[in-house]
């Protein structure tokens, strides 16, 4: 076995023995990390993989887990009642945009295809105009910027600042039962284990090798008769999906969901993680984001103030020294583990 | 034989001036063409506009009777024009067998790129052994020499399999022996593809070249066998004006 295939069994062990060792509390923690992962499974995939920096994922994330509490939040409400925001906001009827959400085939669709859609439009237009580096980059955190302020300004139709949260049940799951937060625990790990597998398949696919020439020559591939906005669209809208998926996820887990956790901040947190981790290697991404949010909750637990600043300086560090992040280290460490011998003998 | 590249009347503007002004050519099917001329001829300037790189102020390029001018790029590709560039830009991080891979998928529908590659098609081994990197087939492409990065260029548009192959400069910065081998290689290919090659090696020019086409100042200036465009007194002022009186050597 190769040591890729080692730590993959190691950490799906781990993984599976993690609800029986950790307090209810710390694994809804460990959930919320997970629910980062499949971001950034994502993020890996266009930004290490095609070159596009997104740094407005929070968007998608954000589409995927509204959907998500509105249908939740219907269910709650039963059949004739308005959610509980709704009412401290003086709305009187079910606005129209809600009503299909209280179908939970409709619901977990919309997960699925809002931030997928919005993901494949925006890439079709920007893609083609051929915007990209650090203009793309720009543009994705503005639209993260506008979405929350489009989140806040529809108080009646979104709960506006505080968002939506106090949602006990998640699909026949009772949320404030141990059990219950066991089976939603495993809900992620399993969107986690899908989520990396679908991206390792495509990576290794002839379009992970088309994506990766498009990342390093995009010119040149158009004359090999490909169009790389094309390209560049399907991974943008792939990697939107599973921010969706994990925004939708991250609602029964952490139990809110709100514009604070979806701007232009916590963006660039999603992509530290990343960076950390080495966003050329999707192990790397994922254990990144694990670890990033690890400490995060770590340090904000006794030094709150600290953390952002921690962050930054980590983000600068790794860019500077190991910018292809802990994998990286790790990659280049086996290449001259296994070097040595042959340099013994020449 | 009939006309399978016709540039008609092109111009080209940048900023006001004229790279390419009132240009006529054209290219039969079968033929070897050799475009030479000074610095700023507009050389490379008409293979970026027959390619879709660069969009022309008037004029048009017909292609086996179609249109090219307004085309994308991956489209003109698609309709069987293929292209190399001055500086080999192969992609180095993919493998070789993955560069020439990459050149011969562009005709399959993108569901089935998205499974993996399984083995080497035929046309990429005849590349691999025409461009002789069969032993180099594993390893990223970043790793070769700059005149392997040539071959593998026009190993991949070999796997491409264009009805016309525009190739600028292929032997820029090669050593002597890569030059022949190009040599070579490049009338194999005319054996059975439409060519076009810029180049400026005059050297390489008399060994390889059938019919020659000398640009000046965006127009073509001559038109003829090798020995006929050197004989002539207006070809060898403009294109040689430093060594006026003296042979083109």
């Amino acid at each position: 076995m190769t040591l890729g295939r080692v730590s993959l069994v190691v950490c799906v062990v781990l993984l599976a023995l993690a609800p029986l060792a950790l307090s209810p509390f710390r694994l809804g923690l460990l959930a919320k990390y997970l629910c980062f992962a499949i971001v950034a499974v994502g993020i890996a995939l266009a930004w290490g993989r095609g070159g596009m920096l997104t740094l407005g994922q929070g968007v998608f994330f954000g589409l995927g887990g509204y959907a998500m509490a509105m249908y939740l939040k219907l269910e709650e409400a039963g059949s004739a009642g308005l959610p509980d925001f709704m009412v401290w906001s003086g709305v009187e009827e079910l606005p129209a945009l809600w009503k299909p959400f209280g179908n939970p085939v409709f619901a977990l669709a919309a997960v699925v295809l809002v931030p997928g859609l919005v993901a494949f439009l925006l890439g079709l237009l920007v893609f083609r105009q051929r915007v990209r580096g650090a203009y793309f980059a720009i543009l994705s955190q503005a639209l993260a910027a506008a979405f929350v302020i489009l989140l806040v300004g529809q108080q009646g139709l979104t709960g506006g600042t505080n968002g939506m949260t106090n949602f006990s049940r998640f699909f026949g799951l009772d949320l404030t039962d141990p059990n219950g937060q066991r089976a939603v625990y495993a809900i992620a790990a399993l969107v986690l284990g899908v989520t990396f597998l679908v991206a390792k398949l495509l990576v290794r696919s002839r379009f992970g090798r088309l994506l990766v020439a498009v990342r390093d020559g995009e010119d040149r591939v158009r004359f090999l008769g490909y169009d790389p906005a094309v390209v560049k669209t399907i991974t943008f809208t792939i990697s939107a999906v599973m921010a969706g998926l994990a925004g939708a996820l991250f609602v029964p887990v952490v139990g809110i969901i709100s514009p604070a956790m979806l701007g232009i901040v916590p963006s660039l947190e999603l992509l530290v993680g990343v960076a950390v981790g080495g966003r050329f290697v999707l192990a790397g991404a994922i254990a990144g984001a694990i670890a990033v949010n690890y400490a995060k909750t770590l340090f904000s637990e006794d030094f709150a103030e600290g953390w952002l600043y921690l962050q930054g300086g980590l983000f600068v560090l790794v860019l500077v020294f190991a910018p292809k992040g802990l994998a990286g280290v790790v990659e280049s460490a086996r290449a001259r583990w296994s070097r040595k011998p042959v340099e013994v003998t020449a | 034989m009939t006309a399978l590249l016709e540039v008609r009347g092109l111009r080209v503007v940048f900023d006001g001036f004229a790279a390419i002004d009132g240009l006529d050519l054209t290219v039969e099917e079968g033929e070897l063409r050799f475009l030479i001329g000074p610095n700023g001829a507009g050389k490379t300037t008409l293979i970026d506009v027959v390619t879709g790189l660069t969009k022309p102020a008037a004029g048009s390029v017909r292609f086996g009777g179609q249109e090219l001018v307004g085309r994308r790029e991956h489209r003109i590709v698609r309709m069987g024009v293929g292209r190399t560039f001055q500086t080999a830009a192969v992609f180095e991080e993919l493998t070789v067998v993955e560069n020439l891979d990459l050149a011969d998928t562009f005709r399959l529908p993108l569901r089935s790129l998205l499974r993996r590659r399984r083995g080497v098609s035929d046309a990429v081994a005849s590349a691999l052994e025409a461009a002789d990197l069969t032993a180099l087939a594993d390893k990223p492409a970043g790793v070769l020499s700059h005149g392997q990065r040539q071959w593998l260029e026009i190993g991949m548009l070999l796997v491409q399999r264009p009805k016309l192959l525009l190739l600028d400069e292929p032997v820029a910065g090669m050593s002597r022996s890569e030059r022949e081998r190009t040599g070579e290689l490049l009338h194999r290919i005319a054996a059975t593809h439409t060519v076009v090659v810029v180049e400026h090696d005059m050297e390489f020019l008399r060994k390889y070249a059938r019919k020659v086409t000398v640009l000046h100042q965006g127009h073509v200036l001559r038109e003829g066998s090798v020995a006929e465009v050197q004989e002539d007194p207006q070809v060898r002022e403009v294109y040689l004006g430093r060594a006026k009186g003296k042979a083109v050597t």
